[in-house]
């Protein structure tokens, strides 16, 4: 159901087709990472810190170069030194160090699963028992793993180079603050000074996992000529050539990457894990080196999204006009700098106008695994304390929670607090969509039950794409992409072009190509493909428009002028061919034709959402149940509509685990306890309804057919929703996330009590 | 893993030697969802394992209303629920074998390894003590019972002495005006390890009205899976009201001692074992009464 | 040392006889030696269900079975649900209700549908989410899952 769109005037974009590469996927024929066969491939197994913290004293790799079929032993000693460079790595600019730092430990070992060294060998289970023989000396140090701990002068201290940089100034003692952000708009005092109403409460959240079920896997084959292939499950070939490149040290010419099909992703498959150490593997034995993750590893060793402490405040008039906000947020960033602070402090006041806003925003270092993007990344946390204080300041001002948030809600011309002004954006149509819909309007009735709602705003980039198609001699064309497709942006992609040409989606024959075969292509994240690449292979098909007018031309001796198309027809006079039929004369008419282009659109694109929960509480276990579940977004313009919603309806279902029962369960030890599938807990078919949506379509006056990018948005609202339908059944309201039985029973108990 | 070498007897007899043979280095493979796991894991090792699914008494799965349930050791839960007798005579263990891992898991996984298994939280022991299930053992020097409620002596530790096998499971003949139920808490709707596990068995009079006798067993909630002896003395003689299932989670958590981890904090599963008690008494009974 | 133990087995409608280590798993064995790669490797201890096969017409995790015990057994992988070159309905009805994004755990939903729908032709929705609770998705929350296999459900029994 769309709701808000104009009249269709597109004639693929906004049907169903079955997406291109269908059929290798049902059938178990698409190649994964893990898939990857090549002549002679050995394998490679990587060693775990078993400590939280420690010094690394010595390590003896000698007997297990001595195992049986092993033939390659790696240790960070192998790789070159990174002191201070930095690379821009498409979505910011990295400290090498702490990327090499974090691949293979060199003199501390940061957090448990940290990478200490790597064995090749004959086969998998050859490179395991090697490793038992690899001899590690460790100095364990005292561990911190929440962030508020991590934050005191007195906590261990993981980097003794790292000063707090406020605003350009460093701290003179070295600390595991890494940043301090700080925004600024209106003047707050005076803003709190409007207010007749004003809540603070504080926040807290534990870390989550991005729990794609494909681990890591990455194939290497350093060749003798000196040219390094990679094979690997990415969400951007590019940038996983270019951190193998500078980790290397090597031009990034030298390397190849192939993406192979990539099973899941969400952000924690940008960093580069694997792919350098089996490359350095490959150079010593010769040989093409596989490694492949266990999912304890993966759970242990790669991006979980930040744990955060965060106490923000709000005042509203009693007309109900938000007059000031205030945020302190304070996000890990596991055992290195740069988490996801940053959109945090962008997102906590996003969709609404603050006429006075301040928001201070620590990044903080402690012994977890470096954090990586998930979807969305930092924007589900503020979404969380934002939306539930919005959430009771309705309540305290007797106003329905949509109508508030309708009040205030974010509109052309509204400045966020960290300076941008929104040009046109949908959260308004959303929030009508959601007041609308038929869910909301329905009454939700029996005891222990309750609804709650939440807005949600993420940026969707652009930056660059690049694309190539060829005509060929049947009329069919054949787009080549460097956008690895996580769910299906071969086919917004491909239908994209069929629309800029006037044929069908299934004339457009779309692949995925290695670095060597495309232009430079960003990650495939930050909800940018369906928008950046379907931008570049407009351009594509608007290349390959004039060109075919000029064939045109040619064939039907006219002056190219005269020749126009219109839906894929192609006419000058009394001259009319479709678009395949021109094509089947081209070798005729002066040979085949190829269209390329690239593209790099700045800014971003606004995505806003609104989603509904109806959840039924068990008040002698703690337990809730989602009973119903409607998911609202603006999609600008939905290509295929139907993994719009499934982006919508995944989105959720994470944020609904996020909300109930999925994190990082630390021990004193600093050890996570629960690095299974078995314990972390992702919902199962069984806990969660049928995902409603409602696709709202606000174009993006940005992009040729209004594209606006969806991948997002939806993991924004869900834990601040159910936050707010476990308040609306139970009384309680649930700020330490994540709400899991144990903790709204306690919470339940202690209302009773009180 | 460690590698090691794969046998499948086929006779009791050949098993137990194997065992002896290859003393302490041998571990035995029914459905292999636990063993092959710790084996990987590196938290058991093994220099052979023994397949026994290829020995017709440990795959038996005979249900009769006079003699009993006789249960073979590697019969896979999918195959217990999957016969009507036996989910109408013995629902608590029906109730547990649907909900050990998911359908994939309950295709190989059986009881036998549950229990031998010995974990604390096991969805199948507390039903198997509530119904008062005997495990049938073969030894190098013969055969032995043992009564399931002793079979579990610590956190991944059994009963079983070097060499010995567990055969099979006996259960009572299924008594007039009684039944059984199984509930664990856990999180998530499927797939996941009991927070507090609790089984429930009783007999009720002929009219319906008392409890004659029960038994109680809770998972999860210590060591090993206990029985709640003083809750289920208890229940004897009272009136099946849901104040009397109340009243015996009270005296069943009294026989709690659970420890806090990841899966929930000890004042939270004491707190359930009061719960789940209460539900499955209250199942019991209206299975019961049929 | 170990040595390799032979195993027959039919797998996919054919017999295939392969050599395999006695500690190796039959999901290592179908991917590594009989090159099907259809099953996939998740979490490797039976929590995801990516790796599930048909073992004698069971749903199994076949990371949590060693292939010795394949031995006379009956095995069918995604490779084997479409006949003949024609996708089962199950296949079909995922592909055109968009039931897949990344695609990694579709081999494992299908295999135990397949299950499912062989032994229950008709299930509900609260079924149907029980059965195929092992296997997990993280992509599309599962609803356009579930609606494949009904509308699959569908289209078998109007078929009969």
């Amino acid at each position: 159901m769309a709701a808000g769109s104009d009249q269709k005037k597109y004639k693929v974009i906004g049907t169903r087709p079955i997406r291109p590469d269908g059929a290798d996927k049902v059938t178990g024929r698409a190649i994964y990472g893990a898939d990857v066969q090549l002549s002679g491939l050995v394998h490679g197994k990587i060693l775990r810190s078993p400590h939280a913290h420690a010094k690394i004293k010595s390590v003896d790799v000698s007997a297990a170069l001595q195992a049986p079929g092993v033939l390659a032993v790696v240790t960070g000693a192998d790789f070159p030194e990174l002191k201070d460079k930095i690379a821009q790595l498409g979505e910011g600019a990295v400290n090498l160090a702490y990327l090499s730092g974090n691949l293979l430990a060199r003199n501390k070992v940061l957090y448990k699963g940290h990478a200490v060294a790597a064995v090749a060998a004959r086969t998998a289970n050859q490179a395991e028992e090697a490793l038992k023989k690899i001899r590690v000396e460790y100095e364990p140090l005292p561990a911190v793993t929440w962030v508020l701990d991590a934050m005191q002068d007195d906590a261990p201290l993981l980097h003794d180079d790292i000063h707090t940089d406020s605003m350009g100034n460093k701290s003179e003692k070295p600390s595991n603050i890494s940043t301090h952000l700080h925004f600024e708009t209106g003047d707050v005092g005076q803003g709190f000074k409007q207010a007749d109403v004003v809540i603070e409460r504080e926040f807290k959240t534990a870390s989550v996992h991005q729990g794609y079920i494909e681990p890591h896997v990455a194939t290497a084959l350093w060749n003798t000529d000196g040219r390094l292939k990679i094979w690997t499950s990415t969400q951007g070939s590019f940038t996983a050539r270019q951190q193998t490149a500078e980790l290397l040290q090597i031009p990034v010419s030298q390397v190849t990457v192939v993406p192979c099909e990539i099973g899941g992703g969400f952000g924690g498959k940008i960093s580069v894990y694997l792919e350098p150490v089996a490359a350095m593997l490959s150079r010593q034995c010769g040989r093409p080196v596989k490694m492949t993750m266990t999912r304890e590893a993966c759970f242990e060793a790669t991006g979980p999204t930040p744990g955060s402490y965060m106490r923000v405040k709000i005042g509203a008039t009693k007309e109900g006009k938000i007059v000031a906000g205030e945020a302190y947020l304070a996000y890990d960033a596991g055992a290195y700098p740069g988490g996801m602070i940053g959109p945090g402090c962008m997102c906590v006041f996003s969709c609404y106008e603050f006429p006075n806003a301040v928001v201070d925003g620590y990044d903080v270092m402690l012994n977890k695994p470096k954090t990586q993007a998930y979807r969305a990344p930092g924007a589900t946390h503020a979404a969380l304390a934002c939306e539930t204080i919005i959430d009771e300041l309705a309540e305290k001002l007797k106003l329905d929670p949509i109508e508030f948030r309708l009040m205030n809600a974010a509109r052309e011309g509204t400045r966020r607090v960290d300076g941008p002004v929104y040009p046109r954006v949908g959260l308004i149509e959303c929030l009508e969509a959601a007041k609308a819909s038929e869910h909301y309007q329905s009454a939700l009735k029996g005891p222990n039950r309750g609804r709650g709602v939440a807005a949600g705003f993420w940026f969707n980039i652009g930056l660059k794409s690049a694309a190539t198609a060829n005509v060929n001699a049947d009329g069919c064309v054949t787009l080549l992409e460097g956008s690895t497709d996580i769910g299906g942006s071969r086919a917004s992609i491909a239908m994209q072009l069929a629309e800029t040409l006037g044929i069908a989606a299934e004339d457009v024959h779309p692949a995925v190509v290695d670095t060597d075969s495309v232009g430079y292509t960003d990650v495939t994240g930050g909800s940018r493909v369906t928008f950046a690449t379907g931008m570049a292979v407009y351009q594509v098909g608007r290349k390959i428009r004039a060109q075919m007018m000029e064939r045109a031309a040619e064939l039907w001796e006219v002056d190219a002028a005269s020749v126009s198309e219109a839906d894929g027809v192609y006419s000058s006079g009394e001259h009319a061919l479709p678009f395949k039929a021109l094509a089947v004369k081209l070798h005729e008419i002066g040979g085949p034709i190829v269209g390329s282009a690239s593209v790099n659109p700045q800014g971003s694109s606004n995505g806003f959402g609104v989603q509904i929960a109806d959840v039924e509480v068990d008040p002698e276990t703690g337990k809730v149940s989602v009973l119903r579940y409607t998911v609202i977004q603006d999609a600008g313009q939905a290509i295929h509509p139907s993994y719009v919603e499934g982006q919508m309806q995944g989105g959720a279902v994470q944020g609904i685990g996020w909300a109930l029962n999925e994190e990082y369960f630390y021990g004193e030890d600093g050890q996570m306890k629960n690095a299974s599938f078995l314990d972390y807990r992702m919902p199962t078919a069984l806990d969660v309804p049928m995902i409603e949506t409602i696709i709202v379509e606000v174009p993006n006056p940005e992009h040729p057919f209004g594209v606006r990018g969806v991948g997002e948005t939806p993991i924004v609202p869900p834990v601040a929703a159910m936050a707010n339908a476990v308040y609306a059944a139970t009384g309680v309201r649930m700020r330490d996330i994540p709400m899991s039985p144990p903790k709204l029973w306690k919470a339940l108990a202690e209302k009773e009590s009180s | 893993m460690k590698p090691f070498d794969y046998t499948a007897p086929s006779t009791i007899a050949d098993a137990v030697s194997l065992l002896s043979q290859h003393n302490g280095e041998a571990r035995v493979l029914a459905g292999g969802t636990d063993i092959l796991v710790q084996l990987r894991e590196g938290l058991r090792e093994a220099g052979i394992v023994i397949d026994v699914k290829k020995i017709a008494e440990l795959r038996a799965l005979d249900c009769c209303s006079t003699s009993g349930l006789t249960l073979g050791a590697s019969t896979p839960c999918a195959e217990i629920y999957g016969n009507a007798d036996v989910c109408n005579a013995y629902p608590a263990l029906t109730d547990a074998a649907r909900i050990i891992g998911g359908w994939q898991i309950q295709s190989r996984a059986s009881i036998g390894g549950n229990l031998c298994n010995a974990s604390p939280a096991a969805d199948s022991i507390p039903a198997l003590i509530a119904l008062n299930a005997v495990a049938l053992v073969a030894g190098p020097s013969g055969q032995r019972e043992i009564p399931v409620a002793d079979f579990c002596t610590a956190p991944g530790r059994n009963a079983l002495a070097a060499g010995e096998l567990l055969v099979c499971l006996q259960f009572p003949a299924p008594s007039a005006n009684a039944s059984s139920a199984y509930q664990r808490f856990i999180p998530r709707n499927e797939m996941d390890i009991a927070v507090v596990g609790v089984g429930s068995w009783l007999q009720l009079d002929e009219s319906g009205q008392t409890i004659l006798s029960a038994r109680v067993a809770l998972g999860a909630v210590a060591p090993t899976p206990v029985f709640a002896a003083e809750a289920s003395d208890w229940l004897a003689g009272k009136p099946a009201t849901e104040d009397t299932y109340r009243q015996a989670g009270e005296l069943a958590r009294k026989a709690a001692s659970p420890i806090s981890d990841m899966r929930g904090t000890a004042e939270y599963r004491v707190h359930l074992v009061g719960v789940l008690t209460q539900r499955t008494l209250a199942k019991a009974v209206q299975r019961a009464a049929g | 040392m170990t040595k390799k133990v032979q195993v027959s087995a039919t797998v996919n409608g054919e017999t295939v006889d392969f050599l395999c280590e006695p500690w190796q798993s039959l999901l290592d064995v179908l991917r590594e030696e009989l090159h099907l790669t259809g099953a996939k490797e998740g979490c490797n201890n039976g929590n995801c269900g990516a790796c599930s096969v048909l073992l004698d017409g069971a749903p199994v995790n076949s990371c949590l079975v060693l292939a010795v015990e394949a031995e006379g057994a009956e095995i069918t992988t995604v490779e084997g649900i479409a006949q003949n070159g024609q996708l089962h309905p199950l296949q079909q009805c995922f592909l055109e209700g968009a039931a897949l994004q990344c695609g990694i755990c579709t081999p494992g939903f299908l295999v135990t549908a397949k299950a499912l729908l062989d032994q229950n032709p008709n299930p509900t929705e609260e079924q149907i989410r029980f059965e195929l609770a092992g296997n997990l998705c993280r992509c599309t929350g599962y609803d356009k899952i579930i609606k494949a296999v009904q509308a699959a459900a569908k289209n078998l029994q109007e078929a009969n």
